[in-house]
C-alpha cells in the first residue's frame, strides 16, 4: 500500500479548490492511494534497456506559421462570462496578486 | 551604495520578454499591445474546453536567437504545466517549461567587465491583465476585478541569472545589457514602460564567505533605476534586519516606486505548489540543428561588438565618451557614427551630436546619414558653431532636408571662411596694440579677438575658426 496520507490528499484538495467532506477524504485517500500502487508497480519493472519516451507520439516540432487568424466577436465572448464591464470580464475582487 | 562593513549581497534576476511576433504563442489571434480588452482572443487563449495549443514556429526561433546570444545551450526541451488558480489565467494553468528548457547554461558579459551566469531562458505563455475596483471605490464602490485576456498567451522568454550579481550598480548594468541584446536579437522591443520587458529580483544578503541567506523576491520594478534603487532599499532592510537580531522570511515583496520602500506582498508559508506536469497537448520541442543554424545567421551583431566597434574608432575613449557610446549603441544609431568616420569627419562630435541631439528625439527617420555627415563636417570646417549646428541637426530631425539649405535659411551661412577672415582682418586693424602683443606671444590676446568676434558676428563664429584665423596672420 502507498504512503500517501489523509493530509497529503486534504492538501491536493486545497490546491485544486475542492471542498471535500470528511467521509470523501476518507474515500479518495484510498483510492488514490490505489492509482500510486500501480504506478509503483510500473516502477518495479526493469526498463533499464527502455528508450526513455516522453510522449506516447513519435512526433517532434510540431508548430504553426505566424500568421494572424480573425479572433472572436467581444460581444460574444462576454456573452458567455456570468459578468462583464467596460468590455472586460468582471469576477470577484482578487485578493492579493498572482503567484 | 555600501552596505555595512563585512556584508555582502546576492543578486539574481528573473527577466521576462514579450517576443514580437505576429500572433500569440499558441493561437493565431494578433500580439500587439494596447488593442481594446478582450478583441484579441479566440477559445485556446480563453482556455475553452476542447481548444487546442499549437506552437508559433517564430516564437521558437526568436527563443533560440535569445539563447545564442547568452551562450546557451540549445535542447531538446518540452512544455509543462503550472497549475494555480488566479483570474488571469483563464484556463487555471500557465504553459511554460519545467526541467526541460530550451535554453540552458549561458553567460552576459556586462560593461564593467563582470560575467553573469545564465541558468536558463525558457518559452512560456504571458497572462491577461486585470484591474482591481473597489477598495477605493473608484467605479461604483464594487469589490471586483475586470480582466482583458489580449495578453494571455502572449509568448515570454524567461532568463533566469545565477545568483552572481554583488551589487545593485552591477544588476542595473545586468538588466541593461540584456535589455540591448533582447533589442539587438529582434525578439523584443524592450520596452520596460509597457511591461513587455519585467524583472523580478531575488535579493538577499550574507556576511562575507558565509554562505546563501535567505531570499526575497521583489516585483514591480518598472525601470533600470528602479530595478537599482529597489535592490539597495532590501539589502540594506536585510542587513538591518539581521544586525537587531531578526530572521529574514522567504516572501515576495512589492516596490513602491513614490516611497522607495519594499513591503511584504506574499509571505511564503508552505513551497510554491504548483503541480507541475506535461502538457499532454503538446509534443517535443527538438530543433534540427539547420533550423538552429539558420537562426543563428540571420542574426546580426550584439551590443558587445558593436559597441567596440565604434569605441575602435575613438581610439582612447574617456568615460564620458563611453557613456556616449553606449547610449549610441542602445538606440541602435551607429550607422551615423560609422557613415562620419568612412568619410573622415570628426567621430567624438558625431558621436556627440548622436548620444545627445538625436537621442533626445523618438524618430530619426527624416534624418538621412548623408545630411548627418554634412552637418558634422560644416561644424568641423567652422561654417557652423556648434550651437548652429544642433539648431540645423534639430530641424533635420523634424522635417528633414539638405543641411547647407537650411543653415542659409536661418542666415548661419555668411560666417564663410571668407567673410570670418573678413571680420577678423578688421578687427585687428582697429585693435592695433592688442594684435602686436598677440604676435609678440601673449596668447590670452586670442579670447581678446574672439569675444570681439562674437560681438560682430551676434555669437554665430565659431570660436576654434577665429583661433585658426587667427593663427593663420600670426
Amino acid at each position: 500500500m502507498s504512503e500517501l496520507t489523509r493530509a497529503e490528499v486534504a492538501h491536493v484538495a486545497k490546491l485544486a479548490r475542492l471542498r471535500l467532506s470528511d467521509d470523501e477524504l476518507d474515500l479518495f485517500t484510498v483510492q488514490l492511494a490505489k492509482i500510486l500502487d500501480h504506478a509503483a508497480d510500473m516502477q518495479s519493472l526493469d526498463l533499464a534497456d527502455v528508450v526513455a519516451t516522453a510522449h506516447p507520439y513519435g512526433l517532434i516540432n510540431v508548430v504553426r506559421d505566424d500568421v494572424v487568424r480573425p479572433s472572436l466577436e467581444r460581444d460574444e465572448v462576454l456573452a458567455m462570462a456570468p459578468d462583464a464591464e467596460d468590455g472586460r470580464f468582471a469576477v470577484p475582487r482578487i485578493m492579493g496578486e498572482a503567484p | 551604495m555600501t552596505l555595512p562593513n563585512g556584508w555582502e549581497m546576492v543578486v539574481g534576476l528573473e527577466v521576462h520578454t514579450e517576443l514580437r511576433t505576429a500572433t500569440k504563442m499558441f493561437c493565431g489571434c494578433a500580439n500587439v499591445f494596447g488593442a481594446e480588452p478582450n478583441t484579441r482572443v479566440c477559445p485556446v487563449c480563453l482556455g475553452l474546453p476542447g481548444s487546442l495549443p499549437v506552437l508559433n514556429e517564430r516564437a521558437v526561433s526568436m527563443a533560440m536567437a535569445i539563447g545564442l546570444a547568452l551562450h546557451c545551450t540549445i535542447a531538446p526541451s518540452t512544455f509543462h504545466r503550472k497549475n494555480y488558480f488566479y483570474p488571469d489565467m483563464p484556463k487555471d494553468f500557465q504553459i511554460s517549461q519545467y526541467d526541460l528548457p530550451i535554453n540552458a547554461r549561458g553567460y552576459l558579459d556586462l560593461t564593467d567587465s563582470t560575467r553573469v551566469t545564465i541558468e536558463r531562458a525558457h518559452l512560456e505563455e504571458d497572462t491577461g491583465k486585470s484591474t482591481h475596483l473597489g477598495g477605493t471605490g473608484r467605479i461604483h464602490g464594487a469589490d471586483r476585478s475586470l480582466v482583458d485576456y489580449n495578453r494571455s498567451g502572449v509568448p515570454l522568454v524567461e532568463i533566469v541569472s545565477g545568483p552572481d550579481i554583488r551589487s545593485s550598480l552591477q544588476a542595473r548594468l545586468y538588466a541593461g545589457e540584456l535589455r540591448a541584446v533582447l533589442i539587438a536579437t529582434g525578439a523584443s522591443d524592450g520596452r520596460m514602460e509597457e511591461g513587455s520587458m519585467r524583472i523580478d529580483a531575488n535579493v538577499s544578503v550574507r556576511r562575507s564567505g558565509d554562505p546563501f541567506g535567505t531570499r526575497c523576491e521583489i516585483k514591480n520594478l518598472n525601470s533600470l533605476r528602479s530595478l537599482q534603487r529597489a535592490i539597495e532599499f532590501e539589502a540594506e532592510r536585510q542587513v538591518a534586519l539581521i544586525e537587531d537580531g531578526g530572521v529574514v522570511r522567504q516572501e515576495t515583496r512589492h516596490w513602491d516606486e513614490n516611497a522607495g520602500t519594499t513591503s511584504t506582498m506574499r509571505v511564503k508559508e508552505e513551497a510554491e505548489d504548483y503541480r507541475y506536469f506535461r502538457e499532454p497537448d503538446l509534443v517535443d520541442l527538438a530543433p534540427s540543428a539547420a533550423w538552429q543554424e539558420r537562426v543563428a545567421e540571420a542574426m546580426g551583431p550584439m551590443p558587445a561588438q558593436r559597441r567596440a566597434a565604434v569605441l575602435e574608432l575613438l581610439g582612447d575613449a574617456s568615460g564620458a565618451q563611453r557613456d556616449a557610446v553606449d547610449v549610441v549603441i542602445d538606440l541602435g544609431l551607429e550607422r551615423f557614427v560609422h557613415a562620419t568616420a568612412a568619410a573622415g569627419g570628426d567621430v567624438p562630435v558625431a558621436i556627440a551630436r548622436v548620444a545627445n541631439e538625436l537621442a533626445a528625439t523618438d524618430d530619426v527617420s527624416r534624418l538621412s546619414v548623408e545630411a548627418f555627415v554634412a552637418t558634422v563636417a560644416m561644424e568641423a570646417r567652422g561654417q557652423l558653431s556648434a550651437t548652429q549646428a544642433k539648431t540645423v541637426l534639430a530641424e533635420l530631425l523634424s522635417t528633414g532636408g539638405d543641411p547647407a539649405a537650411i543653415a542659409a535659411a536661418k542666415g548661419f551661412e555668411q560666417l564663410s571662411a571668407d567673410s570670418l577672415g573678413g571680420t577678423v582682418a578688421g578687427l585687428i586693424e582697429a585693435n592695433p596694440d592688442e594684435w602686436t602683443r598677440y604676435r609678440d606671444g601673449d596668447d590670452k590676446l586670442a579670447q581678446f579677438f574672439v569675444g570681439l568676434v562674437m560681438r560682430e558676428t551676434r555669437g554665430q563664429a565659431n570660436g576654434k575658426a577665429v583661433i585658426a584665423e587667427l593663427q593663420a596672420r600670426r
